[in-house]
C-alpha cells in the first residue's frame, strides 16, 4: 500500500485539485515546480540553514520520565513547541517562502485560525522582506488578540474574514478569493496539509523534518530508529503529516491520530472529522469532511482553534480509510486535563492542540516497554487565557 | 438538439442572467425564471447555493448564505423546478459547486436535470480533466451540456483542450477575479477578447464577470456571442425586490 501522494495528486481516493479555472495557472505552476525546486541543492542548503540557525532545529526529542512513570510506558515528546514562533508551523512557512521567492512571487497571503500559522507566515515575510496579508475570521481575531498583535508587529496586514461563520474555514475561503484576484504576483502559503494538490504533499514534505529527526534522535536514545507508536493531534493535519512521514511505510510503527471531539462526538459540537465526516470537497481537495446531507459544509467546534476545522488533510483521510492510522477523539475536558497534567509532571505548558494528543494516555493502554513518540506541536503561551478561564486560575 | 445549441444558432447577441435559487425568498425561484424569460432574457443560470462559494465575491456569497438560511436544498430546488418546462422555453443551466452534486450523486443529479428539462451545468470547481475522465459520459447520457470557464491567464493549449471537451459554449471570464469584483473593461480585456476571437474555437464564447449595465453588455458582446450578468442582477433583486425584474432587463437591452 502506498500512503504517499501518487502522480495524479491523490492519496487513494482522496486529494486531487478541485479548483476554479481562475486558480489553475497558479496551482499548475506550483505543481510543475515544487519537487524540482525542493531538490535543488541551493534550496536545500538555504532551507536547512534557516531551520538550524533561525528556527532552532533540531528540536529536542525529550524522554518524559514522570509522564512515562505515571502511564507505565515510555513516552518521548518531540518538542516542536521550542521552535521559533512556538509551534511546528514555521517549518512549512520557511519552506514555502523560499519556494515563493524562487517562483518570483512578491506578495504572500495566508489564512489563520488561532493565529499560529499567521504569525509563522508574518515572521518569514519579515525575514525575506515580502508583503504579507493574513486572512483571519472576525471571530478568531476577537479571541486571539495577542497573535493579531504579533502579526501586526511583524508587518503583516490582518484582514478580517467577514463571510460565513467568520472562522478558519472562511479565512481560507477569503485567502483563496484573494489568490483568484491576484494570480500573477502572489503566493498562497497554506498552513495545513490541505488544499489542492500539490499543497498537501508540499506541506507534508516541509514538515517531514519532524520525523526525519525523530529517527536519528531515537536511535541515539533507544538504539532503534522506529518507535512502537507515533502520535499527533490533527486539525488539517500538518504536524501529524510531518510526524508520520518517515514512518508511513514502516509496518512495525503504529500511527495514532488524535482529533478534537469538542463537547463530545455526538454532542453536535465537535470537530471529529473521521467519525462525523463523509467524503466531500473542501478548499480544493477531496477528503473527509463534516457536512450536511445536502453537501453544505458545517461548522465544527473545539476549544482548540487549531483543531477547529471541518475537514482533514487527504493523506489522513486515506490513513483513516485504509486503517493505517488509529483515529481517537478527545473532548475539551480530557484535553485540558492532560494539558495541566503535563505542566505539573514535566514543567511544560502545551498548546491546547497538543494537549489533545497527550490525553490519549488516559484513554488507551500502552505496554511498559512500548516506545511512544508524541509530537508536542506547540507551546501554550497563546492559550493562556483559555487555560485561565477553564481552570479559573 | 439541446436548447442551448439551438439558442446559440440564433442570429443575435445573447443575454444570460444568473440568480441564486432561494433568494431573496425560498419560493421565488419559478417566478424569477418566468419574469426573466418574459422580459427577453435568452438563457438563465440557476444558482444552487453553497456554503463555501470560493469563486464568488460578497454579493453572491451573501445571496447564497441567505438562500441556505431560507432552507434551500438540492431536493427543494428540483421540486420547485419540476413543472418549469410547462411555462418556460429558454435554456436553463444550473450553476453550482461540486460538493452538493457529489452528495446528491452525480448520476442521480444529471438524471434529475434531464427529467426537469435542465439543459446544462456550470460547476466552477470541477476541473475539465476530472470531468473528462470521470463524468463526461454521464453528462452526455442525460443530454447535459457542461460549460467551462477560461480566464485571461488560461494558456492557448488549455483553451484548445477545453474547447475540445465542450459542446455548447465557453464561459469567458473577463478578468482574473471573483464574481462582482470589477466592473467595466479596459485594454487588457479587449486584447484578451480579441486573442480568443482569433483562435477560431469550435464553441462560441459568452463573457461573464464585470458586466452590469447596457454599456458593458454592449462592449462584451462586440467580441462574443453573449454576456452573463450575475452579481449586478442579484444586487438589483436585493435593492428593488423581485417585482422590478422588467426594469433591470430593459436597462441592459435598451
Amino acid at each position: 500500500m502506498n500512503y504517499n501522494v501518487n502522480e495524479k495528486g491523490y492519496y487513494g481516493e482522496f486529494g486531487g485539485a478541485f479548483i476554479p479555472e481562475m486558480l489553475y495557472p497558479n496551482v499548475e505552476e506550483l505543481r510543475q515546480n515544487y519537487l524540482k525546486v525542493m531538490a535543488e541543492p541551493d534550496f536545500q542548503n538555504e532551507f536547512n540553514q534557516l531551520l538550524k540557525d533561525y528556527v532552532g532545529r533540531p528540536s529536542p526529542l525529550y524522554f518524559a520520565k514522570r509522564l512515562s512513570e505515571k502511564y507505565n510506558t515510555k513516552i518521548y515528546l518531540k518538542r516542536e513547541d521550542l521552535n521559533h514562533t512556538g509551534a511546528h508551523k514555521i517549518n512549512n512557512t520557511i519552506g514555502q517562502i523560499l519556494m515563493a521567492k524562487r517562483l518570483g512571487k512578491t506578495r504572500i497571503i495566508a489564512e489563520t485560525g488561532a493565529g499560529q500559522h499567521g504569525v509563522a507566515t508574518a515572521t518569514v515575510c519579515a525575514l525575506m522582506g515580502l508583503e504579507c496579508i493574513v486572512y483571519m475570521g472576525e471571530i478568531d481575531i476577537a479571541r486571539q488578540a495577542p497573535n493579531v498583535a504579533r502579526m501586526k508587529m511583524l508587518g503583516a496586514k490582518v484582514v478580517p474574514a467577514l463571510s460565513g461563520s467568520r472562522t478558519l474555514k472562511d479565512a481560507t475561503n477569503e485567502a483563496i478569493r484573494d489568490w483568484i484576484n491576484n494570480p500573477v504576483n502572489t503566493h498562497y502559503i497554506i498552513g495545513s496539509a490541505i488544499g489542492p494538490h500539490p499543497y498537501p504533499d508540499m506541506v507534508t514534505r516541509f514538515q517531514a523534518v519532524i520525523s526525519e529527526e525523530i529517527k536519528w534522535q531515537l536511535k541515539e536514545q533507544e538504539g532503534r530508529e522506529n518507535p512502537d507508536y507515533v502520535a499527533a493531534c490533527i486539525g488539517g493535519g500538518s504536524n501529524a503529516a510531518g510526524t508520520y512521514y518517515h514512518f508511513l511505510h514502516e509496518d512495525n510503527v503504529k500511527i495514532i491520530a488524535v482529533e478534537a471531539a469538542g463537547l463530545g462526538v455526538d454532542s453536535g459540537e465537535s470537530a471529529a472529522t473521521s467519525v462525523l465526516g463523509k467524503e466531500g470537497i473542501i478548499h480544493g481537495c477531496k477528503t473527509l469532511l463534516m457536512q450536511t446531507n445536502d453537501g453544505q459544509i458545517t461548522e465544527p467546534y473545539s476549544i482548540s482553534a487549531g483543531l477547529d476545522y471541518p475537514g482533514v488533510g487527504p493523506m489522513h483521510a486515506h490513513l483513516c480509510k485504509t486503517g493505517r492510522a488509529e483515529f481517537m477523539s478527545i473532548t475539551d475536558d480530557e484535553a485540558m486535563k492532560a494539558g495541566l497534567e503535563l505542566c505539573e509532571l514535566e514543567g511544560i505548558i502545551p498548546a491546547i492542540e497538543s494537549s489533545h494528543a497527550l490525553a490519549i494516555f488516559s484513554q488507551k493502554e500502552f505496554k511498559p516497554d512500548d516506545v511512544v513518540v508524541m509530537s508536542l506541536s506547540g507551546r501554550g503561551d497563546k492559550d493562556l487565557q483559555n487555560y485561565i478561564d477553564y481552570f479559573k486560575i | 438538439m439541446n436548447r442551448i445549441n439551438q439558442k446559440l444558432q440564433e442570429d443575435k447577441k445573447l443575454l444570460s442572467i444568473y440568480f441564486t435559487a432561494g433568494y431573496p425568498n425560498l419560493n421565488d425561484t419559478v417566478s424569477i425564471i418566468q419574469d426573466l424569460e418574459r422580459n427577453g432574457v435568452d438563457l438563465i443560470e440557476i444558482g444552487l447555493p453553497f456554503s463555501d462559494p470560493l469563486a464568488d465575491g460578497p454579493t453572491i456569497q451573501g445571496s447564497s448564505t441567505q438562500a441556505l438560511k431560507n432552507g434551500m436544498t438540492t431536493e427543494i430546488l428540483f421540486d420547485q423546478l419540476k413543472d418549469i418546462r410547462k411555462s418556460v422555453h429558454i435554456p436553463l443551466i444550473i450553476m453550482g459547486y461540486f460538493n452538493p452534486m457529489l452528495q446528491y450523486g452525480v448520476e442521480d443529479f444529471c438524471k434529475k436535470c434531464q427529467e426537469i428539462g435542465i439543459d446544462g451545468l456550470i460547476i466552477p470547481d470541477l476541473p475539465v480533466d476530472v470531468y473528462h475522465e470521470e463524468y463526461q459520459a454521464t453528462f452526455e447520457k442525460y443530454g447535459l451540456i457542461n460549460v467551462f470557464l477560461i480566464t485571461p491567464q488560461t494558456s492557448d493549449e488549455r483553451i484548445r483542450y477545453i474547447d475540445s471537451v465542450s459542446n455548447g459554449f465557453i464561459y469567458m471570464v473577463s478578468s482574473a477575479s471573483t464574481t462582482g469584483a470589477k466592473s467595466g473593461f479596459g485594454d487588457e480585456q479587449t486584447q484578451y477578447f480579441e486573442r480568443i476571437g482569433t483562435m477560431n474555437l469550435r464553441n462560441p464564447q459568452i463573457v461573464g464577470f464585470g458586466i452590469s449595465n447596457n454599456q458593458t453588455f454592449t462592449q462584451a458582446t462586440k467580441y462574443a456571442k453573449g454576456a452573463i450578468i450575475g452579481s449586478a442582477f442579484v444586487k438589483h433583486v436585493t435593492n428593488e425586490g423581485v417585482h422590478s425584474i422588467d426594469s433591470f432587463v430593459k436597462s441592459i437591452l435598451e
